[in-house]
């Protein structure tokens, strides 16, 4: 049967433990279950597979799905088609770090503990904040937690979030806001940004925290000068969503008076893996440390004097102060943190701006070919960095299918997500596309309609 | 031999890189065209800068100073630190899997699809219940979606005085640290003398401000809830909801169901009973399994499968709405599915028979020289108390140290709260008998050493490539990046 080989007790080693317990039978050890509860006959699960067969399986299960692989990919919205370098799968496969648990022991552990070290350090440098925690689920849930430790600095409870702020965020935050009693009011939209003089009308002595995004969902750069100050003339503290693979051109948070950046690190050699795992990015200035949810590793040493990592500033966390916790998150993305540190050693300062100038070249690029084309409107003027909103000449859907004959995975259709956008696609470009692809794409498009 | 490893900015030359770009091929535009100067960074960023056969062997040596699985054995208590088949690490990155958008048409998902439509009635059966949602990204996320459901449920019947949750103290920090975060206040349950939940406390406390018991079961002392039936009618008498706390599920395979038990709400640790790596803290899973009546409450979308297709499901007026930007841990859930497949019924009920096989052996070799306070029959797990041995100037987290010495993980050390000087041992189906020998031997050395010489033990590790590390000092200066000098 299949899967036993993992199972190394013999018989004769069962019944010479059975006899050490001093019970008859492996029964004797379930006898604490009620027989009420007692599950009657075996579970009713497809049969047992050999290791061949349950490859053969997945890999036609895998078969019917289109990929990067075998599509070329236009698709954004928050999960990208960027290079993934070869050393990256190399080193998370070490199973030294990927059998191991969250480093408890950290004698034992520092491994994982120097690499976290080292990510929240990158993290920090990329986003210009002093601290980074070891990392959160995706940018969904970072988002939803940042704008929670800024009720938390400041015991109110009204957070406002801009509508260029990704949907798909926007609906984990009003989720996590809706359980827990607090007050989430959304700042409209405005050319494809947000409305400054709607947030200013917003804003106002209870407000705890104003989530933006940069670049937004739409692609596009915010003007983020002043914005700051209009927020801290309020007390209130300022999220900011980034990617932060456009954090080597563009200004860093901290450079416009971000107090809490948050986001997602997908794009830092994370594959796309039809949406998780992902990674999420948390990290602030100092005062907001006790607030931060997550582990995060400090630097110590041993009594020679050796210099160590542990994981610290504890009394945050759930297993110490348990209902008083920042946060309830355990689990994280830890080694999906370990695959963007490597990203971002390999690339270093010089392959980071490579890459982005890459992605935003090719995206003006796509953009001007096809905004030239008859009856495709840019839907916002403005600066776009891997991504743009176009209105096209009919439904989305009808479009994607027709590319896909194509073998082109085509835009995110915006209709259900922003339903007075109507006939309009989200089209990213990363450094990954050639312009011969793009050209194929400027072509397909022109033919249709 | 003991050192420290210089870290990546330590080692970083101006000039080395360890990547290569192809030009870009479209006629490029100067910067500021594209992007004005004010909107550009001005601060230099300071990336380090190495070849990759550096950080190869950075890494690799950063890999050497960690402990995994498959290092060695790691009774880690309530983390079913299991083997991790190597075939699921396959499964998951194929290019069929690995390279998908969250957001492509249905159409170019189907297989997909299907494995999240086989993995959900895949865990229906092994729960007991009746619709899962795959989108917790871990167990405590699981959690907190959960309670949301409830949540959910208790305001749709416009029943809005249920502001409590009960938990018993035995339970996993995530519990308590979850209903606070759902808006809800902790009722703290006692346990009894047997270490079981005090039943007579429970029914003191439902009331109609319960909204929901979570509990583990087995509970965190790896003892079953015998009297989980009158449990359950004594919350669902008061109107409030069962929450079941998944994180201890490798006992149970194939012996009793949540559902069964009558839970309303659960969610499985794929990374711990389904065999998926932990990755170091994470990538996880949990998956949540409601009881049909919550189910218009779970979160979009559902995957339903229509004919031979499979499509999602994003028609759920009730629902809680989204707890991930897309469907959750995908590539975890490919992993648990493999090993689900892999095994079958008669393989993971073997896998729970094992697992509690083997925790009761060893809890019988090690109660001769260990105090046991919970002596009887336990499930995956069980916790015994170094209070005698911290008299003696050595406590549990001495001895975890004395093991790393030896080449073991140790156990998890002061949990359960309810136990002095805690050692939580849980052994797993996938150590063989030599194994739980080799460290039943090894603690009673570690016994004897403290005996001989307790400061000694105290002071310890004295093998590994650090000593013990300073945490007070971590915590009160705290470093939490490296910093140019």
């Amino acid at each position: 049967m299949g899967g036993n080989h993992y199972l190394p007790l013999t018989d004769e080693d069962r019944r010479e433990m059975l006899s050490v317990v001093g019970v008859n039978s492996v029964e004797d050890l379930f006898r604490d279950i009620p027989a009420e509860v007692r599950l009657e006959g075996e579970l009713d699960l497809p049969p047992a597979l050999a290791e061949s067969e349950v490859l053969a399986h997945l890999s036609a299960l895998s078969s019917k799905n289109k990929h990067f692989q075998n599509c070329v990919s236009f698709m954004g919205a928050g999960v990208y088609d960027h290079y993934i370098p070869s050393i990256i799968k190399h080193i998370t496969g070490r199973s030294e770090f990927y059998t191991s648990y969250t480093p408890y022991q950290p004698e034992v552990s520092q491994g994982v503990l120097q690499a976290i070290f080292e990510y929240q350090t990158m993290i920090c440098q990329l986003t210009g904040m002093d601290v980074a925690n070891a990392s959160m689920y995706d940018g969904g849930t970072a988002v939803a937690e940042g704008a929670i430790m800024g009720c938390g600095a400041t015991r109110r409870s009204k957070v406002l979030i801009s509508r260029s702020v990704s949907p798909f965020y926007r609906e984990v935050i009003r989720n996590y806001f809706n359980s827990r009693g607090l007050t989430l009011e959304e700042i409209p939209l405005r050319d494809g940004c947000t409305d400054r003089d709607k947030l200013g009308k917003m804003l106002g002595d209870d407000v705890a925290s104003v989530v933006l995004q940069q670049p937004n969902f739409f692609g596009m750069v915010e003007n983020m000068s002043g914005i700051a100050d209009m927020i801290h003339s309020h007390k209130a503290v300022f999220v900011v969503s980034a990617d932060p693979l456009s954090l080597p051109l563009l200004q860093a948070p901290a450079e416009y008076g971000a107090d809490i950046v948050v986001g997602e690190g997908q794009a830092l050699g994370v594959p796309a893996s039809f949406g998780g795992p992902l990674l999420g990015i948390m990290a602030a200035r100092d005062r907001f440390v006790r607030q931060m949810p997550g582990r995060i590793a400090g630097e110590t040493a041993d009594s020679e004097g050796n210099r160590g990592f542990v994981l610290t500033l504890q009394t945050r966390e759930q297993h110490i102060r348990r209902e008083k916790a920042a946060s309830n998150i355990c689990s994280n993305e830890a080694l999906v943190a370990l695959a963007a540190s490597v990203y971002l050693a390999s690339l270093g300062p010089e392959g980071m701006r490579e890459v982005a100038g890459q992605c935003l070249q090719k995206t003006a690029y796509a953009r001007d070919k096809i905004t030239a084309l008859k009856n495709y409107d840019l839907s916002f003027p403005g600066i776009n960095f891997k991504e743009f909103a176009v209105t096209v000449p009919g439904d989305p859907a009808e479009l994607n299918k027709k590319l896909l004959g194509k073998n082109i995975l085509g835009g995110v259709d915006l209709t259900p997500l922003y339903p007075e956008l109507k006939n309009t696609m989200l089209f990213a470009v990363t450094e990954k596309r050639t312009r011969a692809e793009i050209d194929a794409l400027v072509r397909e498009l022109e033919g249709w309609k | 031999m003991r050192k420290s490893k210089a870290l990546l900015f330590e080692m970083s030359r101006s000039g080395r890189r360890g990547y290569s770009l192809p030009s870009c091929d479209v006629p490029e535009k100067p910067l500021e065209q594209i992007l004005p100067k004010p909107l550009q960074r001005s601060e230099p960023l300071e990336l380090p800068e190495l070849s990759e056969v550096e950080i190869i062997r950075h890494y690799t040596e950063l890999s050497t100073r960690n402990f995994g699985v498959d290092t060695g054995f790691y009774p880690l208590g309530s983390c079913t630190m299991k083997y991790n088949p190597k075939v699921n690490e396959d499964a998951a990155i194929l290019p069929g899997f690995a390279y998908m958008h969250p957001c492509q048409p249905e159409e170019t998902a189907q297989g997909a699809l299907e494995l999240i439509y086989n993995m959900e009635q895949g865990l229906k059966e092994l729960t007991g219940m009746d619709r899962f949602t795959l989108q917790p990204a871990a167990g405590a996320h699981g959690e907190l979606t959960g309670l949301m459901i409830i949540q959910a449920y208790h305001r749709h019947r416009g029943d809005h005085k249920r502001n409590k949750v009960l938990i018993p103290l035995s339970a996993h920090g995530t519990n308590p640290a979850t209903v606070s975060m759902a808006g809800y206040d902790v009722v703290q349950i006692p346990c009894d003398d047997r270490g079981l939940v005090d039943l007579e406390a429970l029914k003191a406390a439902v009331d109609e401000t319960t909204s929901a018991l979570m509990l583990t079961n087995p509970s965190t002392l790896g003892l079953f809830e015998e009297e989980i039936i009158a449990m359950a009618r004594a919350v669902h008498e008061a109107g409030g909801l069962l929450y079941y706390d998944g994180a201890n599920m490798n006992a149970i395979m194939g012996y009793t169901r949540p559902g069964d038990m009558g839970f309303d709400v659960v969610h499985i640790n794929i990374h711990k009973t389904l065999a998926t790596p932990h990755g170091g803290g994470g990538p996880g899973g949990g998956p949540v399994g409601v009881k049909e009546r919550l189910a218009p409450f779970l979160p979009v979308p559902l995957v339903d499968k229509k004919g031979d297709g499979f499509s999602f499901n994003y028609d759920l007026p009730g629902s809680i709405g989204k707890v991930h930007s897309f469907y959750g841990n995908f590539g975890v859930v490919i992993k648990a599915y493999t090993y689900m497949r892999m095994m079958g019924a008669k393989g993971l009920k073997q896998a729970s028979s094992d697992a509690v096989l083997n925790a009761n052996y060893l809890m019988n070799l090690l109660k001769k020289t260990y105090y046991l306070p919970y002596d009887r029959i336990c499930k995956h797990e069980f916790v015994l108390s170094a209070r005698p041995e911290k008299k003696k100037g050595a406590g549990a987290g001495d001895i975890a140290k004395a093991l790393l010495d030896r080449g073991f993980h140790p156990p998890t050390v002061y949990f359960p709260l309810i136990v002095e000087e805690a050692l939580m041992i849980e052994p797993t189906d996938t150590e063989t008998k030599e194994t739980l020998d080799a460290f039943a031997r090894t603690m009673e050395e570690i016994a004897k050493d403290i005996d001989e010489d307790a400061e000694k033990v105290a002071h310890g590790p004295y093998n590994t490539v650090v000593g013990r590390l300073d945490e007070v000092r971590a915590a009160r200066s705290p470093i939490l990046r490296w910093k140019k000098e």
